[in-house]
């Protein structure tokens, strides 16, 4: 039935749902960030340390619930974050989330792919003063993803 | 159970009028279980489109040429045709609207912004569809209103000592589902209906799930308003309808404003037209309510009766399959008591959209979400649900394939 199917479920993506890696919470973290895929129930808290320059990411933890999409998405994240520098996580788009998945991704199903990264990018904006918003919604974020 | 033939439908023949179900994915028969959402269309009603655009298609009420006439007094004939499914006194109840949830729009804006006002309630259940949750709470933040919801049991049923506490003499309106879309419940409407004649409120039910699968008849409940959609019974998108009774659409103004409901303008002002025309403003949904009344003919055809304990059979068939593993948490009444034809379920270590996403491989179509009852998803303590839902054409085998399905979610997640 087109993409989608058990396709999406490689292994790389049912081991970092079962065994998410940096999941929990940092104390002293420089920004918090929650958002959720409102449509699905997946929601997503992000807690982010930058260097003392603020340009490079230090460390990530995450904590969530919802699919096995959005999770392993937040779970490849948060190890891939660690030494970007923030304006790397600012270019990251859809098609470089879909790349770190390593599957093919049904077009209903971005949403839940891409909450973790906008989550990110809109942690740094709010806490850069860019942005103001209370939480992230991915439905308001993606209007050209089809409901 | 033995069970008269004449009592059981004949899928097999049915599944010939729905072309839609010899589609195949990748060679795997297309199983549809997401018919709460929307049904499918069997070709008497496609035909009736057809005709229309075909043979008469004209605009109504505004021609007097021979093509409008046709269309309008089809237009016009359709209503007949659902009062009388419904039963209705006659096309001044019916108004023809987009779907339930302008029905329900309809009365919260034309009844309830003027009516309501700080010390009013509106009671609703726990298990309502957003289609009226979300507009009586707007229409209560407008008006001052106080919205109260009647609390539902662990296994899915209207508390109803606790709605004849919240149902008192400040109650103005009570809107409640017929049957729940995500529950299976089928609530005791008519006895919701007479609490609230009790305390001189009106009642509004909500048939989206209730009319498309068993006999139902709004005088005998005595409902003020009912609504429900087309495309939920066979019919066409883009069609809905407001039954009210002809005493209370006579005494409100109308919803929308524009061409065909109304009878006489000035540059002054304007006089209504009659009911129902007065709340169907503008060209109306022409195709879709003559397919609708297609649609009653060819379910009428098979009989409600049978519909209905097809619809149940099924649901039971499930909840029985279901039973068989300890990992699938089910959601509504207990097996063995009747229900509307859907039943919602978690698998324990599988999301409900991965789940429904994996079906694909299966092509067993299934609605997973919050069913568009998100505080019925808190209430039950999960964000999402997958649901599957049955209808006419669907057979004991499909629900074997979802089973296989499931099966399969599992090992994969393993
Ligand atoms: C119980 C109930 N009420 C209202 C609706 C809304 O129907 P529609 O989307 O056709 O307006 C639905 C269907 O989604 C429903 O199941």
């Amino acid at each position: 039935m087109g993409i989608g199917g058990s396709d999406m479920y490689r292994q790389q993506i049912l081991d970092h749902y079962k065994n998410p890696r940096h999941y929990g919470e940092i104390e002293d973290a420089t920004f918090t960030h929650v958002g959720e895929n409102p449509m699905c129930g997946d929601t997503i808290e992000m807690d982010v340390v930058l260097d003392d320059d603020e340009e490079t990411i230090e460390a990530v933890a995450f904590r969530g619930d919802g699919c096995a999409i959005s999770q392993a998405s937040a779970s490849m994240l948060s190890e891939r974050l660690p030494g970007t520098s923030i304006e790397e996580l600012r270019e990251m788009d859809r098609d470089d989330i879909i790349d770190m998945l390593g599957v093919e991704i049904s077009p209903m199903r971005v949403k839940c792919a891409v909450l973790a990264e906008k989550v990110a990018q809109d942690g740094v904006e709010i806490y850069l003063g860019e942005k103001d918003l209370d939480r992230t919604k991915t439905e308001d974020d993606d209007p050209d993803v089809p409901e | 159970m033995t069970v008269r033939e004449s009592e059981v439908l004949d899928v097999e023949r049915i599944r010939e009028d729905f072309p839609v179900l010899e589609r195949e994915f990748d060679g795997t028969p297309l199983v549809y279980l997401d018919n709460a959402a929307t049904t499918q269309t069997p070709t008497q009603v496609i035909d009736a489109i057809r005709d229309y655009y075909l043979e008469y298609n004209a605009n109504v009420h505004r021609g007097l040429h021979q093509l409008s006439q046709e269309a309008s007094i089809a237009y016009e004939q359709a209503h007949d045709r659902v009062a009388e499914f419904i039963g209705a006194a006659g096309r001044e109840e019916i108004v023809f609207t987009k779907n339930t949830t302008e029905s329900e729009n309809l009365v919260a804006y034309a009844w309830g912004l003027r009516e309501l006002g700080p010390g009013d309630t509106v009671v609703l259940t726990e298990m309502e569809h957003h289609a009226s949750l979300v507009t009586w709470q707007q229409i209560g933040e407008r008006t001052g209103a106080d919205v109260e919801y009647i609390r539902i049991d662990e296994d899915g049923h209207l508390d109803m000592d606790h709605a004849r506490e919240v149902i008192d003499d400040d109650t103005a309106m009570l809107s409640a589902l017929h049957v729940s879309n995500t529950l299976g419940t089928i609530n005791p409407v008519a006895d919701l209906v007479d609490l609230a004649h009790d305390h001189d409120a009106l009642a509004f039910i909500d048939g989206a799930q209730a009319v498309p699968n068993r006999p139902v008849d709004v005088e005998a409940i005595d409902a003020d308003f009912y609504a429900f959609s087309g495309h939920k019974m066979a019919g066409p998108t883009g069609i809905g309808v407001l039954y009210g009774k002809q005493h209370l659409l006579d005494s409100m103004e109308p919803f929308l404003y524009g061409g065909d409901m109304i009878e006489k303008v000035t540059f002054e002002g304007s006089r209504w037209n009659e009911l129902p025309w007065k709340f169907e403003a503008g060209t109306p949904p022409i195709a879709q309510g003559i397919a609708l009344a297609e649609a009653c003919d060819y379910l009428e055809d098979i009989g409600m009766d049978r519909v209905a304990r097809h619809e149940n059979e099924l649901a039971q068939y499930t909840l029985e399959r279901f039973a068989e593993f300890d990992d699938i948490e089910v959601f509504g009444p207990p097996a063995g008591e009747e229900r509307g034809g859907l039943v919602s379920f978690n698998l324990e270590s599988v999301h409900a959209h991965d789940l429904s996403s994996i079906f694909n491989d299966y092509a067993v179509a299934i609605r997973a979400g919050d069913h568009c009852t998100q505080p019925l998803h808190d209430k039950l303590g999960v964000a999402a649900t997958a649901r599957a839902s049955f209808y006419v054409y669907n057979t004991r085998e499909e629900i074997d394939v979802l089973v296989e399905a499931i099966d399969d979610a599992r090992d994969l997640f393993a």
